[in-house]
C-alpha cells in the first residue's frame, strides 16, 4: 500500500495506490489525519484510482474521514473508485454520501467491447 | 464429495498475511479458471474472514489461522478459515451488518461481505476454542472457443 499526499492551499489529495486492506488502512489513517490536522485542511480528496483492491476496510477508512472532516466542518470527496469498488460501497450504503467525485468505468467500458 | 485437489496453510495472525491469504487463495482457485470478477468475490471474501481472525479471534496475541481451500469438480471453491482464538459469543449478533466491536474505524460489514460476494457462508464458533467460517463460491463454466 502506497500513499500520495499532496496539498494545495486548504485541500489535501490522498492518492490511495495497491491494495487497501486492514493491514494498511492503519498507516493511511495515520499520515492523513496527521496532514489534515497540521495544516487545517477543509478539503479532503481520497483518490482511489491507483487501488487494485479494497475490502471493508476501505469502508472504514471513508466513514472515519467523512467523520474527521465533518467535526472540522470541512468537505470529503472521493474520486476514481472503479465499479469494483463500487461494489463494496454500495454494500455500506455510502452511495448515498454527498462525497462522490469522478468515477472511472474502467470494467464497464471493458465489458462493452 | 471429494475434492480435486486441496490445499492447507497455516499461518500466524499478523496482519501482513491478509494479503499473502487471499494471493493464495487466488493462485490456487486459478485451476478452476475463474473470471476476474469471480476471482476478485474470492479474495475480497478471504480478506474479510482472515482479517476477522486477526482483529478478534487473537486481539491481543498471536495465534495460528490455519487456510483450507478445495477445488471440486462442479467448479465450487470451498474455503475455509480457521482460528483457535476467543471465540464470538454470539454469532447470530456478529453477523449482522454493521455490528462491530472492532472499534470507530471498522466497519462492520465483514461479514455482509462474505455472504455476498459467495454462494455459501457457514459460521461455527466456540468461547475460547475458535471460530471456523466456511464459504463456497461456485465458478461458471466458461464458454472457450475452439480454435
Amino acid at each position: 500500500m502506497q500513499l500520495e499526499l499532496t496539498r494545495q492551499d486548504d485541500e489535501l489529495t490522498a492518492r490511495l495506490i495497491g491494495e487497501l486492506d486492514h493491514h494498511g488502512a492503519g498507516e493511511v489513517r495515520e499520515r492523513i489525519d496527521t496532514a489534515v490536522l497540521q495544516h487545517r485542511c477543509r478539503r479532503l480528496m481520497l483518490d482511489f484510482s491507483g487501488l487494485t483492491f479494497m475490502d471493508s476496510s476501505g469502508i472504514g477508512l471513508i466513514m472515519g474521514r467523512y467523520r474527521l472532516m465533518c467535526s472540522l466542518g470541512g468537505t470529503l470527496k472521493i474520486q476514481g473508485s472503479s465499479q469494483r469498488l463500487e461494489s463494496v460501497i454500495r454494500l455500506a450504503g455510502l452511495e448515498k454520501l454527498p462525497i462522490w467525485g469522478q468515477t472511472e468505468r474502467k470494467t464497464t467500458y471493458e465489458t462493452t467491447q | 464429495m471429494k475434492p480435486l485437489n486441496e490445499t492447507k496453510i497455516t499461518f500466524i495472525s499478523r496482519s501482513a498475511n491478509e494479503g499473502f491469504a487471499r494471493a493464495t487463495v487466488a493462485a490456487f482457485a486459478a485451476q478452476l479458471d475463474p473470471a476476474v470478477d469471480e476471482l476478485a468475490d474470492l479474495r475480497t471474501a478471504v480478506s474479510e474472514a482472515v482479517t476477522n481472525a486477526i482483529v478478534h479471534a487473537y486481539p491481543d496475541r498471536l495465534g495460528p489461522i490455519t487456510l483450507t481451500v478445495q477445488l471440486f469438480e462442479n467448479g465450487c471453491i470451498r474455503v475455509q478459515v480457521k482460528d483457535r482464538g476467543r471465540g464470538i459469543p454470539d454469532v447470530h449478533q456478529a453477523m449482522e451488518p454493521l455490528f462491530t466491536t472492532g472499534g470507530e474505524e471498522r466497519s462492520g460489514l465483514g461479514f455482509s461481505v462474505m455472504e455476498s460476494f459467495t454462494d455459501r457462508l457457514r459460521v461455527r464458533s466456540k468461547p475460547d476454542k475458535g471460530t471456523t467460517v466456511t464459504m463456497e463460491k461456485y465458478i461458471a463454466p466458461r464458454v472457450r472457443c475452439k480454435v
